[in-house]
């Protein structure tokens, strides 16, 4: 896919660096997202070069501004973890190498103010792009792109056919979808990018369905 | 695959300015109106003015301690009559230092082509406003023409330091702003493109040796030597030279010299100025 012209000059950004700054702030974006609540509280594991040059690059005060729904070219991002503590949020870092992840990776780990708990991984792979690969102990590959539905299901037959005419009823195109499982009839994760916003009553009548543990709408990034 | 050459003939054959064909084109392609595309440009020259402005000042300090202050130091020998290369090349020299100061002190900025050669673009683009005072569609169109061929480039080669090394930001930065500043003088398509070619040329092969991987040492500075080096191309260009080799085709031998570059010289700070005995230090002292 070609670039554009907003590609080269922009996007607006709060520096140094578009991976480590940018992607940094929209990974914690896409993570606050994925929790889908309040957030309470946060550990950030970093990994590869944003743990060894994080700390130069404002990775670590990226990160927090994301989870604090910032946008990538606000000023006070430099202030993000005061930011943070004024809300009562308590968020605090590790650093971990795990063998086979990008250079520029981090986990989340993140508890909302119900107690919820989600865990997220996600790389930021340059100019300001990121893919989250991990939701749980689920692989999954999202970008942020297009509005997406996450849905924890039983491995069975038609359930994910229930799930692709739900939507079809509600008038929302799927763009892409992968399913996978952690083992044969146990749990499976349906991914789904739609074009259409995921209203909360459709969201609803997914978690209305027999097969179906949860079910997430995530929306896109800006 | 695009090549620049293209835009450079439907110019001619149109009569219209690189930044009218390129700002046609992306309208086309984003499904958008011009009047739309203008606006959202407009915002960027904003933050690009801006972040000048505030690097003037000199306030602004990196996270590492290592950088800041250096434009304004550059800003008030130009201020004080003594420059030795004169009042445009020492004030793109202290905006451009200024842009990439504010960045490296988490500022707001605009990414031209990239955060870390985001002071180019903006230094030659406002110098040459101070000599012509062109209207602000025209410095809006200029930057279309600079974005257009930035778009080219990443087309054709890269505009990332982790792939290509530093030619191909600080070298598309230069790229960019020389054929800005052509236009901005009046310039042909023709001779948009000659300039862009003449700098590129200047920075192949350079690789990007961050100090401890920050966007600091020796990015701050190249920002300014880059915004030189873009001036004296267009110098060149308006004066009747030409570039021997089309631009598309040193476009396309950056990217092979980025491929053949090692990867310690591309922004893993395993190579060049990062392993020095001083760059070295500064990581050990810095993390």
């Amino acid at each position: 896919m070609g670039s554009n012209v907003f590609d080269l000059i922009g996007p607006i950004m709060v520096g140094p660096s578009s991976s480590h700054t940018a992607g940094a702030v929209r990974l914690g974006a896409m993570a606050l997202k994925i929790l889908g609540g309040d957030l309470a509280e946060g550990k950030i594991t970093l990994h590869g070069s944003f743990a060894e040059t994080g700390k130069g690059h404002g990775t670590d005060l990226a990160l927090v501004a994301g989870l604090l729904g910032l946008k990538p070219d606000d000023e006070r991002i430099v202030e993000a973890k005061q930011l943070a503590q004024a809300k009562g949020i308590n968020i605090s870092f590790e650093k971990s190498n795990p063998p086979d992840a990008h250079p520029n990776s981090v986990t989340f780990e993140l508890t909302d103010k119900l107690g919820k708990q989600v865990r997220v991984f996600g790389s930021s792979i340059g100019g300001g792009r990121i893919i989250i690969k991990g939701i749980n102990e689920f692989n999954v590959e999202i970008m942020g792109d297009y509005p997406t539905l996450v849905i924890l299901n039983r491995d069975l037959p038609g359930v994910v056919a229930q799930v692709t005419s739900l939507l079809a009823t509600t008038q929302i195109n799927i763009a892409q979808m992968r399913v996978s499982r952690e083992k044969r009839g146990a749990k499976a994760l349906t991914v789904v990018e739609t074009d259409q916003t995921i209203e909360p009553a459709a969201l609803e009548l997914m978690r209305k369905l027999p097969s179906v543990y949860q079910a997430m709408a995530i929306e896109p990034l800006e | 695959m695009r090549t620049f050459e293209e835009w450079v003939l439907k110019s001619q054959t149109e009569g219209l300015k690189l930044g009218q064909i390129v700002l046609h084109d992306q309208a086309e392609q984003l499904d958008k109106s011009e009047q739309e595309l203008l606006a959202r440009m407009r915002e960027n020259l904003v933050v690009m003015r801006e972040s000048v402005r505030l690097g003037l000042t000199g306030e602004r300090r990196s996270l590492s301690g290592l950088v800041g202050g250096d434009a304004l130091k550059v800003e008030q020998r130009r201020a004080s009559g003594e420059s030795l290369v004169g009042s445009v090349i020492g004030g793109a020299i202290a905006k451009a230092l200024a842009v990439a100061e504010v960045n490296a002190s988490m500022g707001k900025i605009v990414a031209a082509p990239t955060a870390g050669s985001c002071g180019v673009l903006p230094a030659v683009l406002l110098t040459a406003e101070e000599v012509y005072h062109p209207n602000e569609e025209d410095l809006l169109l200029a930057l279309f023409t600079a974005a257009g061929l930035g778009v080219v480039i990443a087309d054709r080669a890269s505009i990332s330091g982790a792939e290509g090394g530093c030619q191909a930001e600080i070298g598309s930065a230069a790229g960019m702003a020389a054929a800005a500043a052509v236009e901005l003088a009046g310039g042909s398509p023709r001779q948009c493109s000659d300039a862009a070619a003449v700098a590129m040329k200047s920075f192949l092969g350079l690789v990007c040796d961050p100090v401890a991987g920050l966007v600091e040492i020796p990015c701050v500075k190249r920002n300014a030597i880059a915004a030189s080096v873009a001036l004296s191309a267009a110098e060149m260009v308006l004066s009747g030279v030409f570039s021997a080799i089309p631009l598309d085709e040193v476009i396309d031998t950056m990217g092979e010299i980025g491929r053949q570059m090692p990867c310690s010289l591309k922004e893993t700070a395993q190579g060049g100025l990062a392993i020095t005995p001083t760059g070295r230090r500064v990581q050990a002292d810095f993390l």
